[in-house]
């Protein structure tokens, strides 16, 4: 087993690890930087609740290894909200109950983060497909894809009229 | 003042829309769950498991793996001998096995190492040498009279537990039934699979007491458990839970790991933490029994239930866990949607050499109401009637009795059923929708809380302390556990009610045995109910202090005195109030501010041994309709539509009530067409992994229209009832219903895989009947049953007609 010093660029910040070089970006965010808000349900790519973003785009932690992503602008829960000021996401997550236990939160929130920067306005089904990789097993689904839709709609008309609209109901529901 | 607990008008903060008050912690990554902890010196713990289904251990060697640089320690059973178990009558298993395995992935050995590589090369270094011993994995192969017995030594049939009551006389009630009609049902088992990975960190300070952290939805019982196993007084022990990512009943047992990680933390002083693997949770299972039915049922010509027979038969796996309480509720709550005059119930566990079920969403009530309502629908066809009609026909009457001696007090089923029945547009589809595409429907019943705890006892089911600091901060302290439910938030949101305040003013203090009062845990959907009417007692012995001090101050009697909107205040006169705060003030200087509520069950067991399953001090109704569109020629159903409505007596926060329902239906969907625990010949599960345990992603979730029902009940709190599990139980049996409109077939089994309903369609193109389910159940003699006399007030004392 060999060890290397790694730079990684997580939520905006250079951070350096001797990490073991088998051990996967998972790992190191857990273990080594003490970022315990990504979870695992299953360390083989199979509930997507270890999800990040590498460059943007949505990536399982528990498949990548930490020296394939050095250099890579890394975003973990963590780092989704700046401080005090909450990505609608959480808002419209936590408004409409779409985390229960939370356990599959940080890895479906950074999916539709990367689904609605990619896509400001997508239709129920566009969010559907892109997070169908990310398990949940206590809500049934609906109030999260409710919260991401509405989450675009906040983050639309904060685009159209440079405010924040309010508003608590779920979706179209 | 006076604070009425069943008041339902002008609520300040009960019944609003809110998020959690833990909503925020749980959505950026601040919550810490129990693998997010950890500790200086910290050690990994792992679990060697059985590779057979059965086997006597001749011996473990561990000395190459204590050799192995890294290694601190390796326990086997020896170093936990005593056996322990959730139920006082089910003390039967070790958290490693001592001289004998009874299922694949059963822990032998633990090590605790510097790293989890270490830990992983360890266990490959420990030797056991096995003899194996012939594998039982079917009910009908524990019932094998020459078949080897699992629990003791020799032959025998391998009966864990045997029930068979009789309420009223169920003979002349088939005796005076105008059709009798019986049938077989089978349920298959499935797991909770909940997405946390169970974990247990523990520590042993400097002051020799023991610290444990886990993630377990029940505190209370593993420390109870650990005191027994580990030799320790419960006072120099304790459990906390921190928020849990899951649990659906899978962390309500004591799990091996749990101990094995104190002990290891005993032997080494050092931290020790065991996360399972995702394979390992499939192991560590406590999930839905596998069970067989036989019902059989008389009616009248107009559709009137005359007697019920029903038996079921449980796949319980290696060991006892809840079984006894999981065989009683397969029978217990028949009789809480419909008014059955003469009940005859048999039951009966056996053990098998698979990992150990347990209680799952529902608890034991999913099987047998599965089958009941299937079997409804059958006499419906029979007897030329509208399913909807005959369920009508047999509603039971709130405030009534049932004849198992089951006290039934709110009950909104007939609004359920007319609210879900209209809005799915139910009867213009029934039989009308093209071929492929279906409906259906049934209803059920839960309980908000058991009865009775787990083991005798006669104190308080739950406490709730308060205390509030002279600033005016609120610190609640409660045992329960939020699993994710948002029993935090509820209980916030309850004293927050009654104190005037916000729940977000509050601090919460929960589930820490060292801190928090007792309560037994989230399971049986207890904790609204129960937490929240002791947390009802609480503050309102709080506000009481607290109106004594600010009448004082304000001149008036304390009966006039009401708390809203962070003012304490003369009732009809606003402008004479104090804030929270300086009310706070007032009343600390007569003394200090600290109160405890407790909730007791009131007394409901009936005469009869096992009476303590199935009562509850309320019972909350379920009906659903489903919609379903399949393909003939692949197999595949697709769940389009729900309509549930769900009477929830109040709902304390309908965030929170519909995101249980919507769980609930769900994982109800995944059990009526994907999930299921399945072994292969020699007792090696078929699929340990979230791939092969087809479980629904977002894609095979339907479209959920809730419809909440609210008739408080008279004891619950603000008149809540619970909505974590019932919502679960109609949507099964609706979905088998849906197939069978859209394709013809009969489904009286689930999963409805499409390998199983190929065939059946298949069967039917031969010309043979397009059958999914079994053709009869194990057979089992249950001999005389115990005669109970039904109570006073029954249906049993409406004549037959
Ligand atoms: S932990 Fe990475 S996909 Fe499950
Ligand atoms: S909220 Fe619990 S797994 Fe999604």
């Amino acid at each position: 087993m060999s060890r290397r010093l790694l730079v990684l660029r997580v939520n905006g910040l250079a951070r350096e690890a001797a990490v073991d070089e088998h051990h996967t970006l998972l790992e190191v965010l857990r273990e080594d930087l003490h970022l315990t808000g990504t979870k695992h349900g299953c360390e083989l790519g199979e509930c997507g609740a270890c999800t990040v973003l590498v460059d943007g785009e949505p990536w399982l932690a528990c498949l990548t290894l930490a020296v394939d992503v050095e250099g890579c602008e890394i975003t973990t829960v963590e780092g989704l909200a700046a401080p005090g000021r909450p990505d609608p996401l959480q808002s419209a997550f936590a408004e409409l109950g779409a985390a229960q236990c939370g356990y599959c939160s940080p890895g479906m929130l950074v999916s539709a983060r990367a689904l609605l920067d990619a896509n400001p306005s997508p239709t129920r089904d566009e969010v559907r497909h892109a997070l169908a990789g990310n398990l949940c097993r206590c809500t049934g689904y609906e109030a999260i894809l409710d919260a991401v839709l509405l989450a675009a709609d906040r983050d639309g008309s904060a685009r159209a009229a440079a405010h924040v609209a309010g508003g608590g109901d779920r979706g179209d529901r | 003042m006076t604070v009425d607990p069943s008041r339902t008008d002008d609520l300040a903060v009960v019944g609003t829309r809110r998020p959690k008050i833990d909503a925020m912690a749980r959505l950026t990554g601040e919550a810490r769950y129990a693998d997010d902890l950890s500790m200086p010196g910290m050690l990994v713990g792992r679990q060697l498991r059985s590779i057979h289904a059965h086997a006597r251990i001749r011996s473990v060697d561990t000395s190459r793996a204590e050799a192995l640089p890294g290694v601190v320690a390796v326990i086997t059973g020896r170093d936990v001998p005593i056996a322990y178990g959730v139920l006082p009558v089910s003390q039967d298993e070790n958290a490693l096995a001592v001289d004998r395995v009874r299922y694949v992935g059963e822990p032998v050995a633990a090590v605790a190492a510097v790293d989890e590589e270490t830990a992983e090369q360890a266990l490959r270094l420990v030797s056991v040498d096995y003899e194996p011993l012939p594998a039982v994995l079917s009910i009908e192969d524990a019932l094998d009279p020459s078949g080897v017995l699992i629990h003791g030594e020799g032959q025998g049939a391998n009966v864990h537990k045997a029930v068979a009551l009789e309420f009223g006389d169920v003979d002349a009630g088939f005796a005076a039934a105008d059709l009798v009609r019986e049938d077989v049902f089978s349920f298959a088992g499935n797991t909770h699979a909940p997405l946390e990975q169970p974990a247990t960190l523990a520590a042993l300070g400097g002051d020799g007491r023991l610290t444990v952290w886990s993630a377990t939805q029940a505190p209370h019982y593993l420390h109870r458990a650990l005191a027994r196993v580990l030799e320790l007084p419960s006072s120099r022990i304790r459990v906390v839970a921190p928020p849990v990512g899951g649990g659906f009943g899978a962390k309500t047992d004591i799990l091996p790991h749990e101990v094995a990680a104190a002990k290891l933390a005993m032997v080494t002083g050092r931290p020790v933490k065991i996360t399972l693997t995702r394979e390992e949770v499939f192991h560590s299972h406590r999930g839905r029994h596998p069970v067989q039915m036989w019902v059989r049922t008389g009616f009248t010509s107009d559709g009137r239930i005359t007697a019920m027979h029903f038996r079921s038969l449980l796949d319980g796996g290696a060991y006892g866990s809840f079984g006894v309480a999981s065989t009683y509720y397969t029978g217990a709550l028949q009789t809480t949607t419909y008014r059955i005059p003469a009940y005859r119930f048999e039951g009966l566990r056996v053990f098998t050499t698979k990992p150990p079920c347990g209680p799952k969403r529902g608890h034991g009530t999913p099987q047998p109401r599965f089958a009941v309502e299937r079997h409804l629908d059958r006499a419906a066809e029979e007897l030329g009637l509208d399913p909807v009609e005959l369920r009508l026909r047999n509603a039971v009457e709130p405030f009534s009795r049932t004849v198992n001696h089951l006290r039934i007090t709110s009950c909104g089923m007939r609004a359920c059923i007319e609210e879900v029945v209209s809005a799915s547009g139910y009867h213009g589809k029934k039989g009308h929708l093209p071929r492929g595409r279906g409906v259906g429907f049934a209803v059920s019943a839960y309980l908000s809380g058991a009865g009775l705890p787990i083991y005798w006892n006669d104190m308080p089911q739950s406490e709730v302390h308060i205390k509030v600091d002279r600033g005016g901060g609120v610190t609640v302290f409660s045992g329960a556990t939020d699993i994710g439910q948002g029993s935090t938030s509820t209980l916030a949101t309850i004293v927050a009610e009654i104190l005037g305040l916000q729940p977000e003013d509050l601090a919460m203090v929960t589930a820490d045995t060292d801190l928090t009062p007792v309560d037994l845990g989230s399971y049986s959907s207890r904790v609204t109910f129960m937490a929240g009417n002791a947390a009802i007692d609480a503050a309102s012995k709080l506000a009481r202090l607290v109106a004594e001090g600010a009448a004082q101050r304000l001149g008036v009697p304390p009966e006039e005195l009401v708390f809203r909107g962070g003012q304490v205040a003369v009732r009809g006169d606003p402008r004479k109030s104090l804030s929270w705060a300086q009310a706070v003030r007032a009343a600390s200087a007569r003394g200090a501010l600290m109160t405890s509520g407790v909730y007791w069950a009131p007394e409901m067991a009936g005469p009869y041994r096992g009476s303590g399953v199935g009562i509850s001090p309320a019972y909350s109704y379920s009906a659903a309709v489903v919609e379903v569109a399949t393909d003939p020629e692949t197999g595949e159903v697709s769940v389009e539509e729900v309509w549930i409505a769900h009477d929830i007596g109040r709902a304390i926060n309908p965030v929170l009530v519909q995101g249980q329902v919507e769980g609930s239906v769900y994982m109800a969907v995944g059990e009526a067409l994907m999930e299921e625990q399945s072994f292969r010949r020699q007792g090696v599960h078929r699929g340990p992994s979230l791939l092969d345990y087809k479980l629904p992603t977002t894609l095979e979730t339907p479209k959920i229209h809730t419809i909440l029902i609210e008739e408080p009940d008279p004891e619950g709190p603000f008149g809540a009832k619970e909505a974590g599990q019932g919502p679960l139980l109609p949507v099964i049996p609706a979905v088998a219903a849906a197939v069978e409109d859209a394709l013809g077939v009969v489904v009286h089994e689930v999963p409805i895989t499409p390998d199983r309903l190929l065939r059946a369609l298949r069967a039917g193109h031969r010309g043979k009947a397009p059958v999914i389910g079994p053709a009869s159940v194990p057979s089992f003699e249950f001999g005389e049953p115990e005669r109970v006399q039904p109570p006073v007030g029954s249906p049993a004392e409406v004549a037959v007609p």
